[in-house]
């Protein structure tokens, strides 16, 4: 396992960090939450991230893609955080398209995934029902009449769920509310009759729907993978969002700890730069070596799942636990550091705790991944 | 075949004829081989895998073979370690001559100084100890007071070390000593001696943990010959904060293998309080666990990143100060959480009630306390990460 990057890795991350910068600062998140801009993210810039090849990184060269894999996308994730980018990358690219790709028809992929990789086509997974993150727990109802099925059910914190052309359910077509078998996954028209989108205004100022479906009518065309198989197709996806995700948080730790070091080093009090202060030297230090343990730990994910390897859930459990405890404490304390400007929003690092609390919640928090790591290690 | 593949097999073949089956069982600390002119071998096998390893220059893989190495490259030397966790074979040697000492004598030591000492630390032939800390000189090592007086024909040391760590049982000394009383670092010297020169004298200090691996040392008019001196007169602080580097990650090391008998905290914790399907039964103690065997895993993996850094010829300076702490902070976590999950059966002192396990993880534990606060403290090492890794200021 090679947990260092590539030539080729390195100089995606440096593209990257320089588009990112220039392009999508945290001050563009501002202005679209300032401006209560409808799409909450900005169409012509996620142009410009498909034309760089970033919408195609997963994808095979057949559908349009550059096939660079999780380690490669990590990177772009990784710098995307840095400034909190809004952009389809996690629902589209990261969450709908690997669903696509492993469950749908030939004929579907060939519709869809080019359309991806340009940009033009937006995605959705619509899985959680509750507060907490929960997969297994479904009550969505999906049941079959004739050539289709009839969905009924409601969904919350579907990511990207108000502006996407189509939309992954995860519905339950047979077992109880709370079995992992018996789930379903189906591809629907974001505009199909009966669907109900609202869009929730979050803490992050990102973007995230309400889903209601009252007899929503589906194709069978339209299922993806097999029926009552949906737990097997989504977890593997899962999991890579959730090593995705990580190298997102990465990113926007190291980028709230740089600027709370860079603090550190200006701010003076008692005639001196505070940073000078042991107590908040140590605190820093302890900052540097969380961020060390979960860069090593999101790089391992992201190659085990390029790799194949059989131990990718554990990898990713670990990669998402890390990032969450790690960003948890470094946008706690990076708020604390900046003393009062911190709290004020002219200064930009409360936008990183903020949107922090989100990333931490979305697909398993670090007590839900500690929890499923101890069942995967069987104790 | 690929020349590496083809190492991998002649290793692996050479490893199988000669590790003795005693060698490939887990050791007991008190098994560890450190050599030395009075090594006692609790286990013959033990003398002769070391001798085995050493004419091959295994003891010391990619050490140059002038000096008693075996000339392997990083890749090779991966492949031994490879081969020989495969065999669960047991470290021929344990040393701080080959840990601490050789590092600094390769970069710093004369030609005469590396060919009298290296190969003798590759064979184990001497135990070395590492005189550095002294009662008025801990954290603020740099404060140490031992006078070493340039006599003309010899150096003449007087005064005195402590935590000096197995002093009792090594041959020669590693020393800082003070050479300049009118400036602190720049008057600091390193310098070799054998222990057994007369006016030298070493006093055992028993543990919390009941053990005493570590000695008062006494220096009283102690001649030196000057060729011992390792670098220049008064550049020993250059020196000295090398060698604290590979003494940092040692620990580190150290600490992850120390209580090679004591089992991974989630097979305890099932023990203890698994129930009927093997799920730890109390959901605080198993996110605890969890917890913690997921922050080892992390670490494991950063200590191998930093490996392939290093290898790819990229490490960073800061991260030995990294691995000290962490290191050590995760074993005395691993151990008070041991404790919890055990609950009294761990808390045996003696005798036939506990096990020999049980009585181990107890006398580890307080043992594991002083992991961060030998070679450099855990507040040292954020102190030291935060200059050296974040430039924040004095």
């Amino acid at each position: 396992m090679n947990l260092l990057l590539t030539e080729e890795e390195a100089i995606l991350k440096r593209g990257a960090h320089e588009f990112f910068a220039a392009r999508l600062p945290v001050k563009s998140l501002r202005a679209l939450r300032d401006s209560n801009a409808a799409e909450g993210f900005e169409r012509a810039a996620w142009q410009e991230m498909a034309e760089l090849g970033w919408a195609g990184v997963l994808l095979p060269e057949s559908y349009g893609g550059s096939a660079m894999g999780y380690k490669g996308l990590g990177q772009v994730l990784e710098e995307s955080g840095r400034t909190l980018a809004a952009s389809p990358l996690f629902a589209t690219i990261l969450a709908g398209a690997p669903l696509v790709l492993a469950g749908a028809s030939e004929a579907l992929k060939q519709t869809l995934l080019p359309a991806v990789a340009s940009g033009e086509c937006l995605l959705a997974l619509a899985l959680d029902e509750h507060p907490r993150h929960a997969p297994s727990r479904i009550a969505t109802r999906a049941v079959r009449s004739g050539a289709s099925y009839r969905l009924n059910g409601s969904k919350m914190l579907v990511l990207d769920g108000h502006v996407a052309d189509y939309i992954v359910v995860v519905a339950r077509t047979s077992g109880a509310d709370t079995d992992p078998q018996g789930l379903t996954l189906f591809l629907l028209d974001g505009d199909a009759d009966g669907l109900t989108r609202t869009r929730t205004h979050m803490v992050d100022s990102r973007n995230a729907a309400h889903l209601v479906m009252a007899d929503v009518e589906v194709g069978n065309d339209r299922v993806l993978g097999g029926v009552d198989q949906g737990h097997a197709l989504l977890e593997p996806v899962l999991d890579g969002a959730r090593a995705g995700l990580a190298a997102e948080m990465l990113g926007s730790g190291m980028e709230a700890f740089e600027r709370t070091v860079s603090y550190l080093k200006l701010r003076e009090q008692f005639g001196q730069k505070i940073g000078a202060f042991q107590a908040l030297k140590h605190r820093a230090a302890l900052m540097y070596c969380e961020l060390e343990l979960t860069r090593s730990a999101v790089i391992a994910a992201l190659c085990a799942i390029d790799e194949s390897r059989a131990d990718i859930a554990a990898l990713a459990s670990l990669a998402k636990a890390k990032a969450c405890d790690m960003l948890e404490l470094v946008t706690n304390e990076a708020v604390q550091l900046h003393g009062g400007i911190g709290m004020t929003d002219d200064e930009e690092i409360g936008f990183f705790l903020k949107r922090a609390r989100v990333q931490q919640q979305i697909f398993g928090d670090a007590s839900f991944h500690r929890d499923r790591y101890a069942a995967l290690m069987a104790f | 075949m690929h020349a590496l593949d083809e190492f991998r097999a002649e290793t692996r073949t050479w490893l199988e004829q000669n590790c003795p089956a005693s060698m490939r069982t887990p050791m007991e600390d008190e098994e560890r081989v450190w050599g030395g002119r009075n090594a006692t071998y609790k286990n013959p096998e033990s003398k002769l895998w070391l001798d085995r390893m050493a004419e091959r220059g295994y003891t010391v893989p990619t050490w140059p073979r002038e000096y008693g190495g075996a000339g392997l490259s990083g890749e090779q030397a991966q492949v031994l370690r490879e081969e020989m966790g495969r065999l669960k074979c047991r470290p021929p040697l344990s040393s701080f001559g080959i840990w601490m000492l050789a590092p600094v004598l390769f970069k710093y030591g004369n030609d005469a100084q590396k060919r009298e000492h290296l190969p003798r630390i590759a064979r184990g032939e001497i135990r070395w100890c590492q005189g550095y800390s002294e009662p008025g000189a801990g954290s603020d090592l740099a404060a140490l007071k031992t006078r070493c007086e340039d006599r003309g024909d010899h150096y003449l040391i007087n005064g005195q070390k402590i935590w000096t760590s197995y002093a009792n049982f090594a041959d020669w000394i590693f020393c800082l000593v003070r050479t300049d009383t009118s400036v602190k670092h720049g008057g600091i010297s390193f310098i070799l001696f054998d222990m057994e020169s007369p006016g030298v004298e070493t006093r055992p200090i028993t543990l919390i943990s009941g053990a005493s691996v570590f000695c008062e040392t006494f220096f009283t008019d102690v001649r030196v010959p000057k060729e011992n001196l390792v670098g220049r007169l008064n550049e020993g602080w250059t020196i000295a904060k090398e060698l604290l580097q590979h003494e940092r990650g040692m620990i580190a090391e150290i600490g992850r293998t120390v209580g090679g008998t004591v089992p991974p905290v989630d097979v305890v914790a099932k023990r203890y309080l698994g129930d009927a399907n093997g799920r730890i039964a109390d959901p605080v103690l198993r996110d605890a666990v969890a917890r913690q065997v997921m922050n080892d895993r992390a670490f494991a993996l950063t200590i191998r990143r930093a490996e392939q850094e290093s290898e790819a010829g990229a490490g960073s300076g800061g991260a030995s100060s990294m691995f000290k702490y962490y290191g050590t902070e995760q074993n005395k976590a691993k151990f008070e959480l041991l404790l919890k999950c055990a609950g009294s059966a761990a808390l045996g002192w003696a005798g036939d009630e506990f096990s020999s396990e049980e009585l181990d993880i107890c006398r580890t534990w307080l043992r594991s306390k002083g992991n961060s606060i030998e070679g450099g403290t855990s507040e040292i090492q954020l102190n030291v990460i935060a200059k050296r890794v974040l430039g924040l200021p004095d």
